[in-house]
């Protein structure tokens, strides 16, 4: 019978094979590897390969020229350059090998162990990984070299020694990573051994970063060799390519070419090992390159030029509908699309939206996650991550269209046109640095206050959004404050420099129930006092009855429904719509207990506004507790 | 405060404590019988008795051990066994040549790799990013001597750049000075280099993609402001690596000196091993040792600097 363990195990298996196939169709991988088979079997072969004994003097081709019979000439004593270069690759393979063996037997079941069982064994294993790389290690092996009667065998051990810590370190680290994974929860629960379990479940996944590591390790062993070598330490009588590099150090200036042949050797075999661990590396990461930004540049650009020629790039229509003209506009997009690149190639997740916004107007976007409210708001400010990009036919900010300005220009509306306050309070402010720091930032760079008056601007928003100690939060740094803390400073940022325009992205989600009715009383205040346009992104229609004068609502990257806010909950036109209402409506059971509730919450948001069909505003009503119903 | 810069203190002397014993230990077994070496062709059995009775090795180890781990903590590394001059004083005289290399190169690593780092962590799939990516894999894989050799021939040899070999000391000429650690310290620098420039450009990579890096743009702070804000936020990794490649640095030194003829620790070193001087080993060990408690003390007052979260209270 197989688990579903094993057979997971056999699946990775079977794709190791692939693993190294798909190495071997990178040039790099190819080539790199080739290059090692090829000093594999020189080092290998080196008895039938090497013309003559690396020993033998013949004084006559001394310091001699390449010639038919020496292919690459004689050195200082009158030996064989080529046979010595070819012996010359055993041996530094040989203590190459010897060197990774003996990190890996030291390091990696070291790192299993402390990755695996935590606690002291890891406080005693990192400790001692962290003594041996703060010893210079070429002291030591100078010390080992000097009366050891120059044991090569021991020196590469020793070198083996001071790279353990980097195989400790690395399967520490993976095992870390995955020792909480479920399959592993799972095996102990079955009840298996410490050292079944990490024989069977652990040791798989460090496997590719530790052949990965070993490329690199062979690589740097090498270097260490030819480095004891050169100072004539480790060499003995044997060929090796560090005393073949100073001997032909010692006769550069007239025998350069002494030094060229071991040091191309050298410098090939190194670089061939590393260019491989990297390929490898890169082909077990499966992350796919992304085009560059000059290649979506151009793609964009061609389908501008498409659509100008009058053909339209994409299929399905834009969705939506703007409610005034572009230039008395906040904010109007035409025609809205955000793509993304992702590793299966592009995906579109706004497929051609319209909207806008009134100077004073609070907008609602209403959807479920990923139907591309958050998407939509980082175009407008155009802070896409890198991975996605936008086309529109057009987006007016405060009268203009922004599309064709360059990004600089609009890069400049940020924080002077548009404020911006995030989803996640507690991770949008730099841990690094205090609030005093963040606020005063854009005021003093942006804005051109002095030191004083931005102090001073930045301590009357913390007051005037309800911070109580505003000196004290000044001096705190991000991890100090709590979460709803975090959201006020966010906003007082944000309007910091009296925007026109208030961009909200869920500003309320992450915050505690309490703290969300505060936070959204703030904005709406805010709203009103700055005379801004709001547009609040939401899952939640009790915050759109609470704050928004129209909405808009989106699902898979479309628009289904646009309207004034007492229409659409009155007469959803759309069933989409209608179970977001219902929803976010949990509480209620009957469709008047909604209306009920919504114009109650209406009401209560902005007096005066709302004519409820049909069922008169109760100004008495609209208490707290029942916005708190609405939003429940 | 206090306490965190006193319990690094202990932490510091505990390890040069295991360090110091486990060098003096290896030392006396790859060198059982130290005045064969010091005395050479000159060693009778009555010249090595006499030494060993003057240097106090016809002791038993552990009685040496004592009497050195004793002078160790009164801040007295012995008497070299070759000239029976104070080992301390011999390696300050040899320690400031080490050390300017040394610093030049985690100087040239640090401003050299970052703005490498930068640039590419900024624009990622550009040419200055595949450099950066091409030059890690290999030039951190190659040995500094060896990079030290290629340009010794090419800019010394060929083009006669820079003097090939000997220290000009800053007293005498700042410019001398300057230009006898120049190549040196390059040899040293490279591979730091690219290896710093490829952790910069990583740890930008992720925290350009992180939430309140959305947020500061949003303010429109200026994009140098932005890189501030990047860069105090990914630099931790990166000197922790710098830390790391003194280390590193202060080994590959050993054999650049050699190369360039620099009288630094290096040739100190050689010699001594050759000579099979131990107090002499161990004291540039346990300086060498010194130095890496130190920076790594530096890199955590830096480290907590840098982030608010891990300063100590």
């Amino acid at each position: 019978m197989t688990s579903p363990l094993t057979e997971n195990i056999d699946t990775r298996a079977s794709r190791r094979g692939s693993t190294f196939v798909r190495l071997l169709k990178r040039p790099a991988g190819a080539v790199s590897f080739g290059i090692l088979v090829l000093i594999v079997l020189v080092a290998v072969f080196a008895p039938l390969l090497a013309p003559y004994d690396p020993n033998f003097v013949d004084l006559s081709i001394t310091r001699a020229p390449p010639s038919p019979e020496h292919l690459l000439g004689g050195d200082t004593t009158g030996r064989d350059v080529l046979s010595r270069l070819i012996w010359g690759t055993q041996i530094t393979l040989w203590g190459a090998l010897v060197a990774i063996v003996t990190s890996l037997v030291i390091g990696v079941p070291s790192g299993l162990a402390a990755g695996y069982f935590g606690g002291a064994t890891d406080r005693i294993g990192t400790w001692i990984s962290d003594a041996v790389q703060s010893v210079p290690g070429m002291i030591i092996l100078l010390i080992v070299g000097a009366n050891t009667g120059n044991d090569f065998n021991l020196l590469m051990v020793t070198v083996g020694v001071f790279m353990a810590p980097g195989y400790f370190r690395l399967t520490r680290a993976t095992v870390l990573a995955v020792r909480n994974e479920a399959y592993v929860d799972a095996a102990k629960v079955s009840g298996l051994s410490h050292a079944r379990i990490m024989g069977r479940h652990v040791i798989r996944p460090v496997v590719a970063p530790i052949v990965i590591q070993s490329a690199l390790t062979a690589g740097m062993a090498m270097g260490m060799q030819a480095g004891l070598q050169f100072l004539g330490i480790g060499g003995g009588t044997t060929p090796g390519w560090g005393a073949a590099m100073n001997e032909g150090f010692r006769v550069m200036r007239t025998d350069p070419l002494l030094l060229l042949w071991p040091s191309l050797a050298l410098g090939i075999s190194i670089a061939a090992l590393a260019v491989l661990g990297s390929t490898l590396a890169d082909v077990v990461s499966v992350t796919a390159p992304l085009p560059s930004r000059k290649a979506r540049r151009a793609r964009r650009a061609a389908e501008r030029a498409a659509a100008a020629l009058g053909e339209p790039a994409v299929v399905t229509a834009s969705t939506g509908a703007v409610a005034h003209a572009a230039v008395d506009s906040a904010v109007q997009i035409e025609n809205l699309r955000v793509r993304y690149e992702t590793a299966d190639g592009e995906v579109e997740v706004v497929h051609g939206i319209t909207l806008d916004v009134a100077p004073g107007e609070v907008l609602g976007i209403v959807g479920e996650s990923g139907s591309g409210k958050s998407q939509t708001v980082f175009s407008v400010l155009d802070l896409l991550p890198k991975t996605g990009s936008y086309t529109a036919d057009a987006i007016w900010i405060g009268g203009e269209d922004v599309t064709s300005l360059g990004r600089r220009d609009r890069a400049r509306l940020l924080g002077r046109e548009i404020g911006y306050v995030p989803q996640e309070p507690m991770t949008n402010l730099d841990p690094s640095f205090t609030i005093g720091h963040q606020l005063t930032e854009p005021l003093r760079a942006v804005h051109g206050l002095s030191g004083a008056e931005a102090k001073a601007r930045a301590l009357a928003m913390l007051e005037r959004v309800g911070i109580a100690d505003p000196p004290r939060v000044m001096r705190a740094y991000p991890h100090e404050l709590s979460g709803g803390m975090a959201q006020r400073v966010l906003i007082a940022g944000a309007i910091a420099a009296k925007p026109s325009v208030l961009v909200a992205d869920e500003p309320t989600t992450a915050l505690d129930v309490t703290v969300q009715a505060e936070v959204l009383e703030l904005l709406r205040e805010l709203q009103q006092e700055y005379r801004m346009a709001l547009v609040i992104v939401t899952h939640n229609f009790g915050v759109v009855a609470d704050i928004c004068d129209r909405v808009v609502v989106m699902r898979h990257g479309s628009i289904v429904e646009i309207g004034e806010v007492s229409q659409l909950f009155s007469n959803p036109e759309d069933d989409y719509t209608r179970e977001l209402i219902a929803a976010s409506l949990d509480g209620a059971e009957s469709r008047a207990e909604l209306d009920r509730a919504f114009v109650a919450a209406h009401a209560a948001a902005s007096p005066g506004a709302v004519d409820g069909a049909g069922l008169a505003p109760d100004p008495d009503a609209s208490t707290e507790a029942d916005r708190k119903e609405v939003r429940a | 405060m206090l306490t965190f810069t006193l319990k690094r203190l202990v932490s510091g002397v505990i390890l040069l404590v295991v360090v110091a014993t486990a060098t003096f230990f290896l030392a006396h077994a790859a060198i059982p019988d130290p005045t064969l070496g010091l005395l050479g062709s000159a060693a009778t059995p009555e010249a090595q008795q006499a030494l060993a009775a003057k240097i106090g090795t016809d002791r038993p180890v552990i009685v040496q051990f004592g009497d050195w781990i004793a002078g160790l903590f009164r801040g007295d590394l012995g008497d070299s066994w070759k000239n029976f001059q104070p080992v301390g004083a011999q390696i300050a005289l040899k320690l400031p040549v080490t050390l300017s290399v040394v610093t030049a190169a985690v100087l040239l690593s640090a401003v050299l790799g970052g703005l490498l780092g930068v640039l590419a962590g900024l624009r990622p799939g550009t040419w200055i990013d595949k450099l950066v990516k091409a030059g890690a894999v290999v030039l951190f894989a190659l040995p500094g001597f060896w990079v030290a050799l290629l340009l010794v021939m090419t800019f010394a040899v060929q083009l006669k750049w820079f003097p090939a070999v000997g220290y000009v000391q800053p007293q005498e000429s700042v410019g001398g000075w300057l230009q006898s650690i120049t190549l040196p310290a390059i040899s040293l620098a490279l591979g730091a280099v690219v290896m710093i420039a490829e952790q910069l450009r990583n740890a930008i990579i992720r925290a350009d993609g992180l939430d309140y890096m959305r947020t500061l743009r949003s303010r429109g702070l200026p994009q140098w402001r932005i890189v501030v804000h990047l860069l105090r936020n990914s630099a931790p990794p990166s000197l922790t690596i710098l830390a790391l490649m003194f280390v590193g640095l202060l080994s590959g030194a050993i054999i650049v000196e050699q190369i360039f003829a620099l009288p630094g620790i290096g040739p100190l070193t050689q010699a001594s091993s050759q000579n099979g001087d131990i107090p002499m080993l161990l004291g540039i060990t346990v300086v060498t040792v010194v130095f890496v408690v130190i920076i790594n003390f530096l890199l955590d007052i830096l480290l907590g600097w840098i982030n608010p979260k891990a300063r100590v209270k």
